[in-house]
């Protein structure tokens, strides 16, 4: 089973009906037992990255990404649900920047770019011996943010160029993340979700 | 590896069904909305744009079931537009299934709106309509309302600025001059608004001829929307981004599927 972690943000019936078509059960929900349990939890996200934490920590979702890391079992950060799992993100014009669930050691931070956000479909520079990405290497997906992580971390990194390059995948054994949203990005985002789910 | 120009079709919808008439009069039904999503998206549609003009609630519960059943079987993003007055609108389209709003008349009586729905959702989700024409404003651009009947005397460039700045995360341009009239997109218009808009710029109204889809992206936009020609079958999707791809424009021609 395939639980999308339902924390107050966006369209998260598109999310549930695209995980579906892995042939996964999936249930969309807040509860930390069941969120924990699944066999995949899939941090969806949009908006800010400090609303984000506010509401993901309403729910205890850190503790519940971070005891999924600890234990093993598989996670997918998209968007800004992969955004929040760096240690930091200063989306805010405070200067302060804002914790994050801490899986990753680096900041997210604006891109440099003239016309922002980077809305639309790209291409991506696949990380050799990707699983994410294997057999649509040459696909576009669809983007939609304006901040991104830039340091390389985790096991496998692929990369997008926008105004400079950043993080637009990270395969790290049991938790993965894409900047992009794949059950926004047609067959090629299906097919993406299909290698995910066959992880599982 | 670049970002690739966006071909959105837009679907008039009232009532269920699709509309789109010249100078948005003279309605003609060209189908359901639905099947006409999942057709545009097996086409290649890079978005899809639903507009809602129905005039009676009863109208925008049944859209509201239209998005829903799309955002079900249609995975590109979905924006859709017309009568949203409040965040709460906007809460009840994205749980519905949209991916993004878009907000015009409502934006123009309040603009703080614009700063609410950013606030609350995120920048990205809110698309500007802007229904200009040629008036004797400051840039020589209006701002109308209600589909272009009604002047508001607001200069169209001062109000792009001022949406940017209160937070919207994208501008769509309808040519209230162009739309309906398949005689190309407004390349002026286009060009000044570009010059002030600092995030992404979908160009709409008049689109007609292939080149009339290159001539949009050289005078800025990002995205090219457009309805009848799609509807009525004058170009597929296809066409156009073949004949975008032939002209060195970056277009996504995803081959799974």
């Amino acid at each position: 089973m395939i639980a999308i972690l339902d924390y107050g943000s966006g369209n998260l019936r598109s999310a549930e009906r695209a995980f579906a078509t892995s042939g996964h059960d999936v249930v969309v929900t807040s509860d930390a037992r069941i969120a924990f349990e699944a066999d995949g939890l899939v941090v969806p996200g949009v908006g800010a990255f400090a609303a984000c934490m506010k509401g993901l920590d309403a729910i205890d979702g850190s503790e519940i990404i971070r005891k999924r890391v600890l234990s093993e079992r598989s996670v997918l950060g998209i968007c800004i649900g992969m955004q929040i799992l760096f240690s930091h993100g200063d989306e805010h014009s405070d200067g302060v920047p804002h914790s994050g669930v801490g899986v990753w050691d680096a900041v997210v931070s604006k891109i440099s770019a003239p016309i922002l956000p980077h809305m639309g479909w790209n291409t991506v520079d696949a990380a050799p011996g990707s699983s994410l990405f294997k057999g649509i290497e040459d696909q576009a997906f669809y983007f939609v943010h304006s901040f991104a992580a830039k340091k390389s971390v985790g096991v496998h990194q692929t990369w997008t160029t926008y105004g400079e390059r950043f993080l637009s995948g990270v395969e790290d054994g049991y938790v993965s993340a894409t900047q992009f949203h794949p059950e926004k990005s047609g067959a090629a985002g299906l097919a993406l979700i299909k290698n995910w789910s066959n992880s599982l | 590896m670049t970002l690739s120009v966006r071909i959105i079709p837009c679907l008039d919808v009232t009532e269920g069904r699709v509309v789109k008439g010249v100078n948005f009069t003279n309605l003609v039904d060209a189908g359901d909305p639905v099947e006409m999503a999942a057709l545009y998206g097996i086409e290649g549609a890079d978005e899809l744009t639903f507009l809602d003009i129905s005039a009676s609630s009863a109208g925008r519960e049944t859209t509201l079931d239209v998005v829903r059943r799309t955002a079900e079987q249609v995975f590109i993003p979905l924006t859709v537009g017309g009568g949203i007055r409040s965040v709460d609108d906007v809460d009840r389209l994205l749980r519905a299934g949209a991916d993004k709003v878009s907000i015009n008349t409502s934006a123009i009586a309040r603009p703080q709106l614009i700063a609410e729905i950013a606030d609350r959702f995120g920048s990205q989700v809110l698309v500007l309509s802007v229904d200009a024409r040629r008036a004797r404003t400051a840039s020589g651009f209006e701002v109308t309302t209600h589909g272009g009947r009604e002047g508001t005397d607001i200069d169209a460039l001062a109000w792009v600025e001022q949406a940017c700045a209160l937070g919207v995360g994208e501008i769509l341009l309808n040519s209230m001059d162009a739309d309906g009239t398949r005689a190309g997109y407004d390349i002026s218009m286009i060009t000044a608004v570009r010059a002030v808009a600092g995030v992404p710029l979908i160009a709409s109204g008049g689109a007609g001829a292939l080149e009339d889809f290159a001539a949009a992206l050289d005078a800025g936009a990002d995205a090219l929307l457009a309805a009848s020609v799609f509807h009525f079958g004058i170009h597929r999707i296809g066409d156009v981004k073949s004949y975008l791809a032939k002209h060195n424009y970056p277009v996504r021609t995803n081959t799974i599927g």
